[in-house]
Order: structure tokens, then sequence, then C-alpha cells
């Protein structure tokens, strides 16, 4: 493999935990979704990359389902979901942001120790690949813990996503229906999660999922 | 030309079915004695095969595997002497109950209940005899103990009994998990379960030691070894009187064969201490087991214990025998492992009598407390004269079959002076020391057993109206007494038949005794002991006959009636009598102090008043009030404690799974 096409895979791979970073730092819904549907062209940006370079044609309608859902179709339900809810001036870290950026540093470097150490005979690609693509994957898992409010979670969960996606496409050979049907379960949690969200709104006056909690009919 | 496992199989695979239509047909009148029936044609039929095998070519060793269970595996089986040895301990003893059950049985308030378990119960047994990979035997085993479980439910509707059955259950469940665990160390990193490929790996010091203890925790709680044995008392008197036989007598004895296939046969050569363990706890189980029944005024109670006491001088001979095995000594290892097997086998048939004699009382009177029986022996007499047969025998009086094997026990500890380690030449003479003590205390506590229930006059209204047991369970009964009977005439035989047992394990055999002239058993030589049964009761017989002739026939005819010394009591009446607790009295005063903390109080009424003097006896199992209270109340707090958990938010629930994800990570990463 010539030095360019592992550069420019590794900076777009990097860029993507670079995104999961702001995804991190963002305490409006509003702007998360926004570097949200950034996360997703940048996925979008580093699976066509990985088609090119693998000559995997199936990979391009990866990206093109990662561009066209996660980047547009997501995004977009999500903030008129908002602007339904009427919740777009809600501040709803439950952690600081800075604990949560040192905990993210300390997350990546973790999964960089252990994907380098567990993998050092496959292909330095593919070793990189995974390494961002678990430092992905627990830095949505982050943002799921790190926030009260049910939107967020649902967009920590749908980066976390992101994340094995990059990790699937980084190793060679997997099948499209596998990614078709990642992409399509993830479209449906999307869509039942958002029907409980106004389910619940309807019956609490909140998305806090601290609400809840209260309505169980034992002590929280 | 069908091998002979695979022949015996058909055994608990019949018994299986039986136990399928019992389920179907368990509520119609004739269901009880075909049940019983089946189960006794089968059993004497497995006996035959038994038989057959050990007649024509004892040595031979039979194994099948057969394609159930887990795929890949499948479940092997195998007839070598040890399992043969056993094969006939559980049918002699399956036979004789179902016997005692065709007539018991028509009592039961609720047969379908008891039907269809039982020959499950027989089934599990004869397996668990029989497998040869740990798969089929933690199978069977688990088989086994759910069988019984459900018997000991039986009769549910007693709280004591429901209790009973709880305790039961977590104890099997915890033993079940210990022989597990010494599987999984037997079977190595390799994980071959098949107990062919553990014959051949010695495993290293420190494996052996925690198999060996988890055996004994294993194997011994089922067996009943203190100070596992606290389910024992409850379960067994808890379910029916012929399947409490099966599990005092039968059952403990299936256990018994784990521990010796176990640490005999796949452990390979044991260590000089892992003798000294099992030694020890034999002789502290028989002492407190034997002490235990001797506080005991429940019958069957009682008789759950001294079968505790049996366990603890059977694992005492196997701990000798491990001793011996260890040094180098193979002759005095076969002698103590003989006595241990011999005495397994006589404890199956005195026990097992025993239960029935008890069972026939209560099918007769309704009740198992001493405190309300009495006299007896007039109302049944049949009954009362084979129950005496199995005291005599259980207190190891000769010529009956305990003396025998309790005999050879003895000869095995007096060889103890020969072990080179100190350690051992001290503690064998100790433990010899427990098991005469514990003998003594059996005739004493069998003295009551029979004398309080059967002798002196009815205590309550409900003796007076006790009649005979019907023909069947007086037959198994009468079966029962004269095994017990010929096992301690001709003992030569029994030692003889269990060479093909010792010649594998022990690599050595007891000299052959049915040589002897006259039917006399040499354990080691002429010069040191020789015991002749048949001797003692000739001697026996003839010195009784003819005392009994000169005092009929030189006595005085001349008839006088005056009233029995009363002891100071002018009052004769029934309560004036001893009773079980005031027999027990000057032992419990004895021992009392450190076994059971036993404390008596006098309460003495107010001056004045007519009410009369009360003594209060305070008894405690210590083994419950230091083993089990503590890690229930240990297990109590923690769930307390983790109940919490169950009342978090969601987000504090994706916060536990995310940080056990990356402590796992971390473990991963940090891994030397």
């Amino acid at each position: 493999m010539n030095g360019l096409t592992f550069d420019i895979a590794h900076l777009l791979a990097g860029s993507l935990v670079l995104v999961s970073f702001m995804m991190l730092y963002q305490d409006r819904l509003f702007a998360l979704i926004n570097v949200f549907a950034l996360h997703a062209v940048v996925l979008a940006l580093s699976v066509a990359w990985q088609a090119y370079i693998q000559d995997a044609h199936h990979l391009y309608i990866t990206a093109a389902i990662a561009l066209v859902f996660k980047a547009i179709v997501i995004p977009v339900g999500l903030h008129r979901i908002i602007q339904r809810l009427g919740i777009h001036r809600d501040i709803e870290t439950a952690v600081g942001i800075g604990p949560t950026m040192l905990a993210g540093i300390g997350l990546v470097t973790l999964s960089m120790v252990l994907m380098l150490r567990v993998t050092p005979e496959a292909d330095p690609l593919a070793r990189e690949d995974l390494a961002f693509a678990l430092s992905i994957i627990l830095l949505g898992l982050l943002v799921m813990v790190t926030r009260r409010n049910a939107v967020s979670q649902v967009v920590g969960f749908m980066s976390l996503e992101n994340g094995l996606v990059l990790a699937a496409t980084g190793a060679k050979g997997m099948p499209l229906v596998v990614e078709i049907s990642v992409a399509f379960s993830i479209l449906i949690a999307f869509i039942v999660i958002g029907v409980f969200l106004f389910r619940i709104r309807e019956r609490f006056d909140s998305v806090d999922v601290g609400a809840l909690d209260d309505y169980r009919g034992e002590r929280q | 030309m069908i091998s002979t496992v695979a022949l015996l199989l058909c055994g608990p695979a019949a018994l299986l079915g039986t136990a399928v239509l019992a389920g179907a047909f368990s509520r119609r009148a004739s269901a009880t004695r075909l049940v019983y029936g089946a189960a006794l044609a089968i059993s004497a039929a497995l006996l035959v095969i038994v038989a057959d095998h050990l007649m024509g070519n004892p040595g031979e060793v039979s194994a099948v595997t057969l394609p159930l269970g887990l795929p890949w595996t499948g479940a092997r089986f195998r007839l070598d002497g040890l399992s043969a040895f056993f094969l006939i301990v559980v049918n002699l003893g399956g036979a004789v109950t179902s016997l005692y059950g065709v007539g018991y049985g028509q009592h039961e308030s609720a047969p379908h209940r008891v039907l269809p378990f039982y020959p499950a119960f027989l089934a599990g047994m004869n397996l668990v005899v029989l497998a040869n990979d740990a798969f089929a035997f933690l199978l069977s085993w688990e088989f086994m103990s759910l069988a019984s479980w459900a018997l000991v439910m039986a009769h549910h509707r007693d709280e004591a009994n429901r209790r009973a059955a709880y305790i039961y259950l977590v104890m099997a469940s915890f033993g079940t998990l210990a022989l597990l665990l010494a599987f999984g160390l037997l079977a190595g990193p390799a994980g071959t379960y098949a107990f062919d490929a553990m014959r051949t790996v010695q495993p290293g010091p420190l494996a052996a030691g925690a198999v060996l203890a988890l055996m004994l925790l294993g194997a011994g709680s089922k067996a009943g070894l203190v100070p596992l044995h606290a389910w024992l008392p409850l379960a067994h008197p808890a379910a029916p009187s012929h399947v409490s036989a099966l599990m005092s007598g039968i059952m403990t004895k299936v256990a018994i064969y784990g521990f010796v296939r176990v640490v005999f046969d796949l452990l390979g050569a044991p260590a000089w201490w892992s003798g000294v363990a099992v030694l020890l706890i034999g002789g502290v189980t028989a002492v407190l087991g034997i002490l235990h029944a001797l506080m005991e005024k429940d019958l069957k109670r009682l008789l759950a214990y001294s079968t505790i006491e049996n366990i603890g001088v059977i694992f005492a001979s196997l701990g000798l025998a491990l001793a011996f095995k260890a040094n180098a000594m193979p002759s005095a290892a076969a002698l103590a492992f003989t006595a241990a097997l011999f005495h397994v086998l006589n404890h199956s048939f005195f026990k097992s009598l025993l239960f029935f004699g008890a069972g026939a009382v209560l099918s007769a009177t309704g009740e198992r407390d001493m405190e309300r029986l009495g006299g007896l022996i007039h109302r049944l007499p049949v009954t009362s004269f084979v129950f005496l047969v199995g005291c005599v025998s259980i207190s190891a009086l000769p010529p009956f079959n305990g003396f025998a094997s309790e005999w050879l026990a003895f000869q095995a500890i007096l060889q103890s002076p020969d072990l080179p380690q100190w350690g051992l030449k001290v503690i064998v003479p100790a433990v010899g020391g427990m098991l005469a003590l514990a003998a003594a205390l059996a005739a004493a506590c069998f003295v009551k057993a029979f004398g309080i229930t059967f002798l002196g006059r009815a205590r309550s209204a409900v003796v007076e109206q006790a009649h005979e047991v019907d023909r069947f369970s007086l037959a198994a009964m009468a079966v029962l007494a004269v095994l017990c009977l010929l096992a301690g005439l001709l003992p030569g035989f029994v030692i003889d038949g269990l060479s093909t047992v010792t010649l594998p394990l022990i690599g050595d055999r007891m000299p052959v005794q049915t040589a002897q002239p006259w039917l006399s058993i040499v354990p080691i030589a002429e010069s040191r002991s020789s015991y002749n049964g048949l001797l003692v009761f000739v001697f026996i017989t003839i010195s009784a006959s003819l005392a009994a002739f000169f005092i009929h026939r030189f006595a005085s005819h001349a008839l006088r009636r005056g009233l029995a010394w009363g002891c100071g009591f002018d009052d004769a009446a029934p309560a004036a009598q001893y009773t079980a607790v005031s027999f027990a009295q000057p032992i419990r005063r004895v021992f009392g102090g450190f076994a059971f903390r036993a404390r008596e109080t006098v309460e003495m009424p107010a001056p004045g008043t007519l009410d009369p003097a009360r003594i209060k006896v305070d008894i405690h199992d210590v083994a419950w009030e230091t083993f089990y209270q503590p890690i229930a109340g240990a297990i109590d707090f923690a769930t307390e404690r983790l109940n919490y958990l169950q009342f978090l938010t969601i987000r504090r629930y994706l916060t536990l799974v995310f940080l056990y994800l990356v402590i796992l990570l971390l473990v991963l990463a940090l891994w030397p």
C-alpha cells in the first residue's frame, strides 16, 4: 500500500474520532445534531475512500446509505422532533464538559493501547481502523452515559453505530447485506425511539429520562 | 452378543419407562402394586445380570458409549468390579424396598406423588454407578438428587417437610457444584471428561488436594459427613419410610461410590496426608452422628443420625486405606478398603431393615415419637423380632454382620504402628478410639431405640390398637434379617467377593478366606487375629438353649405374683417408665456440654403452689449454628445490598455496563 492512500484513510478515521470529541463538547441539542451530521459525512467519506482503495464497489452503497440516512434524514428528523418538543434551549449534560473530555482522552488511549497490542500481525490500515473504531464506540457510549436527555442518548447510540460501520469497512470482505441490515436496524431503532420520545413527552411533559424514574412507583 | 453393560442399561431404561407410566396411571387403585412389582422385577433382573457377570468373569471390564447427551461426546458407561459391587448394593436394596413398598405403599395417602419418582430414583442411582464420564455421572447424580427431592416433598403439606426439602435441595445443588469443580480439575486444561482419560493423568499435588477437598464436600454432603450432614436428619425421615430406607441405606452408598471412584480410581496415587483428612472427618462424623442419634426421640430421625455415624465409620476406613496405600502397604490398604466396602454392604442391609421397622411401627400406630410408643412387642411380635435383629447388627454384636465389618476396620487400625509418618501413628489410634466410642454409643442408642419403642408398657392409646403389618412388609424385613445373619456367619465369602474390587483399585487383596477351615476369617495371620462367626453363633445358641433348658427344668415352678419394684414410685403409670430422653440423660450430661451446648434448667414451682417442678433441656445443633447460620446470614446481607441495583435509573444502568466494559478492556490491556 502506498503512503498516500494510507495517510488519507488514517486522516479520515482520525477526523471521525475528532468529531466524536466535538460531540462530547456540545451542550446544546441543535449543535449536537449538527455535529452528528458532520460525523456521518466524515464516515461516508471514509467509507468511500475505503471503497476506492479496496476496489470494493458495494462499499460505495454503504457510504451512500451513511450520507443519506445518517447525515440528512436522521438529523433532519431529530431537528423536527426537538422543535416540536420545544426543548432546543435545554442544557443537558449530566457530567461537566471538562471531566467528560478527560474521560474521552482516557478511552481513546485505552483503545489504542489495547488494539495495537492485540493485533500485531494484522494489516496496518486495519489495525488503525480498528483502534479508531473502538475509540468511537467508547466515545459514543460515553455520550450516552453523560447525557440526561433521551434525544442526545439516541445521538450517542447512532455515533456508536458509526464506529461499528468504520470497523466493518476497515476489515476487508464484509458483505453488503450485513451493512444494509445494520443500517435498517438503526433506522428502525430511530423510528421506535422517536415514537417513544413523543409518548414519553405526552405522558411526562419532559424527555428527561430522570422523569421516568419518578413514575415507576419505586424509590429512585 | 450384547455386552453386559448394555444389558444392564436396559434396567434403568425400564425403570424410567415405569416412572413415565406411573406418572400417567398413578391414580389407579392397582398402580401401587404394579409399580412396586415392576421395580422389584427390574431390580431382581439387574441383580441376576450382575451376579452372572461376577460368577463368569469377575475381572472383566465392559464399556459402552451411547450417542446420548452432549453431541460429539456421547454418554459412556462401564461395568467394573467397583460398579458391580455397588450395583449389587443398589439393586439388592432396591428389590427388597420394592417388595416392602408393595405392602407399605397401600397406606400412602398421595400415591401419585410417590409412584412416578420411586422408579426414577432407582434408575438414577443405577446410572450413577454405571457412568463412565463426568457428564453422564453428574447428570445421573443430579437426576438421583432431584428424584429423591421430589420424594421428600411427597407430603408437602407439612411445613417441616417443605423446609427439609428446601434445605436438601440447597445442599444437593451445593454438592453437585463441588463435584462439577472436582471433575473440571480432573479434566484439566485439555477438557477430557471421560473417566478413562482422567485415569491416565496424574494431577499435581495442589490439584489432587483440591479434588479431594471438593469430593469431600460434594460426595460428603450427599453421604452426610459432619458438618455437611444438616439436611440428612431432616430429609431422610420426611420421605415415606421405604424411601427413607432407600435414601439412608442406598443413596448414601452411591455417594460413597462417587468418592471411591474419584479418590481411589481417577485421582492416581494418594498423598499420605489425604488419608489424615478423611480419617479425621470420618472419626468426628461417627462420634457426633451417634451422639445426635442418642438425643433423638423421633425413631426415624434417630435412624437418620445413626446413618451419619455409619458413614463416618466407612469414611474412616477409607481414610485408613488411603494412608496405607500412600505408604505402599497394599495388604493393609486392602484390609481397610475391604472393611469399608463390607460395612457399606452391611449398613445397606440393617439400615434398610430398621427403616422398614420404623415404617411398620408408623403404619401400625401412626407415631414416630418414641415417647408415645412402648410395649409394641406384644402387638407386633414379628416386626419387633426383625427390628431386634437390625438393632443387634447395627450395634456390631456377633454373630451378626455389623460386627464382622467393624472388626475388620479395627484390625486395619491395629496395623497403624507400621506406618512411617508420626502424624498417622498418632492420629490413627486416636480415630480408632473415636470409632470404639461411636460403636459403644451406637449400642446404647439402639438399646434405647428398641427398648423404648418395643419394650415396657404402652405410652399412648394408639399402641393398644396396633396390628401386625402386611405380609409383603414382613417378608422384606425377614429377607434383610436373614441377610444380616448370613453376612455375619459367612463373612469369608463376602471378603473374597470384594477382592475383585480391591485388586484393581489397591493393587492387592486380602488373603483368601473361604479356604480357611470352619469358615473362620483371618485378615492378616492366624497368630494375630481370627474370627469365626459360625462358632460364636453355635456357642450362643447352645449356651442359651442350655440355660433355658436348665431354668425351665430345674427352677421352681411355684408361681408368685407381686408388685414389681417401682424405683420408689408407688404410681406405676406408663409415664413412670424410662423415656427416650431420660435414658439418654447420662450420656447427654457427659458429652452434651461440648457436642450440643446442652443446658439443663430446673424450674421449681413457687413455694405454696401445687405446680410440678419441670426440667428443661436446651440442645443446640452446633454445626448448624457455626456453619449454616453465618453463611445464610451473609447471603441475606449480600442480597439485601445487591437489591439496591434493582432500582437504578436508566442512565446508571448504562453507566454500569459502560464501566464494566471499560474495566474488561483495561484488564485486557494491562494483562502481561
